[in-house]
């Protein structure tokens, strides 16, 4: 583990560069770290500041909790904040279920028109987030969806639209998953008598499970981390994590702010961490 | 793989609930849309299909198509930016040690997982007239203007009388600082694919053959990666046309995008039809890059493709 306290150190002085070390050239580095920095030093700052025991959060004054009492203390925040994960948790379920029955279909069968409905399948990837947002709107709107309904059933217009979004994205980490399936032993099983259910069930799905874990996963942090749609699908009644961040950002910066988002920031490493060791274990990068 | 006429009760029994989904929570809301950027307003909320190009026409208007222009010309300078600035994150990346490269490659992914308005809020935090930034620069006027001080030009007020904080917020610059700060992983990710797949030993060659760095760089890397950066261009370029909430929460009057114009149609402006229209527009230019990029990747053989 010693390339992990310097890895930009490792055998410089022993061996010299060749003409294709460019990890060794100095201004390589330099951009390098520098990249990183403007990555990570904005939210760093945040969640440094989060702890800070004072309200003009520029200057350090010492270690405190306070922020995050408030936050707890804060009812509208924390309602919003069990409504996102609310909407998370089911969205998870149903991305899932609905993400690896479609990557079934697209995996196992050929079928007229399947370029079609692939790129169907795609299109809520790729199409620009507000005008899925606005269509999405447009649709709850038209149809009279009930607004007034009570909890978690006023949630479903929310939950209906991160469903469609993340239910393709959980597809396609599980179709990659089954792409390393051997069919014989599904054909085998077929001869010694199983059904095509007992087949699905005992053998395909138990291959699966990677796949549905690292899909679970995606899809609850996409649904937690997703402003654009829920802004537009939410109704006046129903608060939300991003949204309601989004009311506090409009007027000022604060530290109750601040330790919000260091909260789900932690949450989102957590589950990612998670992420990135499943896959690990297939030895696949971490690219989403 | 199995025709589905062959297994057709296991072929319905997968393909019937996320088609059901797929087509009416996403392909039927969709095509409402597209009805209604045929429709005219009627009153306060009813609208009327009239087949009607009016607010296509509309959308040619020398205001939005200013609206455009700048978004595309915001677009562009983001894609040139983290073009500049990916290009040797990802050579780097590339030749590091194995374990380096794949934690560098992680912390380039990580800020795609942190919630989007998170990350705006903390540039906010950074960037405002009280902010990190202006604390630093304020702390480097100090210094300066001490150190003229003890070298006797304190009385000239060379730096003038007071530290002016910059107005970095609100503002165009904000803007792109925010749309590179969200992009910029999108670009280092197909340069590094597309990198990483090169065949070192034409490198090799050239510098063998006398070629220095440059040229190595100009005539060997840049053509064979060139799917690579295709790629990274247009999917940097897309999502970074499209952006709603940075130019909303970094950006002043004058820095709106056309997401926030289509936003202002269905919420405070209330003229869905319009809105609609505008939509079609950006997801037809979209459509436009992904083809594209489609047709790059398969002229070039082999796709700079990353998902």
């Amino acid at each position: 583990m010693s390339w992990m306290k310097n890895p930009f150190k490792r055998n410089t002085p022993t061996n010299p560069a060749g003409p294709l070390d460019y990890y060794r050239k100095l201004w390589l580095r330099l951009t390098v770290l520098g990249t990183l920095f403007f990555l990570y030093a904005p939210i760093a700052n945040l969640i440094a500041f989060s702890f800070n025991d004072s309200r003009r959060n520029i200057v350090w004054r010492g270690f405190t909790w306070k922020y995050y009492e408030k936050a707890w203390a804060n009812d509208s925040l924390m309602i919003a904040f069990g409504n996102s994960l609310t909407i998370a948790l089911i969205t998870t379920i149903f991305a899932v279920i609905l993400g690896a029955l479609s990557a079934y279909v697209m995996w196992r069968f050929k079928f007229p028109f399947k370029a079609a409905y692939e790129g169907g399948m795609a299109l809520p990837i790729v199409i620009p987030e507000i005008c899925m947002g606005v269509a999405m709107m447009a649709f709850f709107a038209r149809v009279n969806w009930p607004t007034d309904l009570t909890y978690p059933f006023n949630l479903s217009a929310i939950t209906i639209a991160h469903i469609a979004f993340s239910f393709p994205f959980a597809a396609i980490v599980i179709r990659a998953r089954l792409e390393t399936f051997n069919t014989e032993l599904s054909e085998s099983a077929q001869d010694l008598g199983a059904s095509e259910f007992q087949v699905f069930k005992d053998i395909i799905v138990p291959h699966m499970k990677p796949g549905l874990i690292a899909g679970a996963l995606l899809s609850f942090t996409l649904s937690l981390d997703d402003f654009v749609i829920t802004f537009f699908t939410s109704g006046p009644n129903t608060l939300t994590f991003p949204v309601k961040i989004y009311s506090m950002v409009r007027f000022s910066v604060t530290p109750e702010v601040n330790a919000a988002s260091t909260v789900l920031i932690g949450l989102t490493l957590i589950l990612t961490a998670l992420a990135l060791r499943l896959q690990n274990r297939d030895k696949e990068l971490p690219i989403v | 793989m199995d025709s589905w006429r062959h297994h057709r009760s296991a072929f319905w029994a997968a393909f019937t609930a996320p088609t059901f989904w797929l087509v009416v929570f996403f392909l039927i809301p969709l095509s409402l849309l597209w009805l209604f950027s045929f429709g005219e307003k009627e009153g306060i909320t009813g609208i009327n299909i009239s087949w009607t190009l009016k607010q296509y026409s509309r959308a040619l208007d020398p205001l939005y198509l200013g609206i455009f222009a700048k978004s595309l010309w915001m677009a562009f300078l983001t894609t040139l930016i983290c073009l500049i600035v990916a290009f040797p994150v990802a050579i780097a990346i590339v030749f590091a040690p194995p374990k380096a490269r794949l934690w560098l490659l992680l912390l380039i992914i990580l800020p795609f997982w942190t919630n989007l308005l998170i990350r705006t809020y903390a540039l906010i935090a950074v960037l405002r007239t009280r902010g990190q930034v202006n604390f630093g620069l304020e702390w480097l006027w100090d210094h300066a203007n001490s150190f003229l001080t003890l070298i006797g030009l304190g009385s000239y007020n060379l730096l003038g009388a007071d530290f002016e904080p910059l107005g970095m917020l609100y503002n165009n610059t904000a803007v792109l600082i925010g749309l590179v700060y969200v992009h910029l992983p999108f670009m280092v990710l197909p340069l590094y694919a597309a990198l990483d797949r090169l065949d070192r030993s034409y490198m090799e060659a050239s510098f063998d053959l006398g070629a220095g760095h440059v040229r190595t760089f100009r005539s060997i890397i840049i053509p064979l990666a060139l799917p690579g950066i295709a790629s990274g261009i247009i999917i940097t370029f897309i999502p970074a046309m499209g952006s709603y909430l940075t130019p909303d929460l970094l950006g002043g009057t004058d820095s709106q995008m056309i997401a926030n114009v289509i936003e202002r149609q269905f919420k405070s402006a209330n003229d869905w039809p319009f809105g609609a229209a505008l939509s079609f527009i950006l997801m037809y230019v979209t459509f436009f890059g992904l083809a594209l990029r489609a047709v790059l990747a398969k002229r070039e053989g082999r796709g700079g493709k990353i998902t």
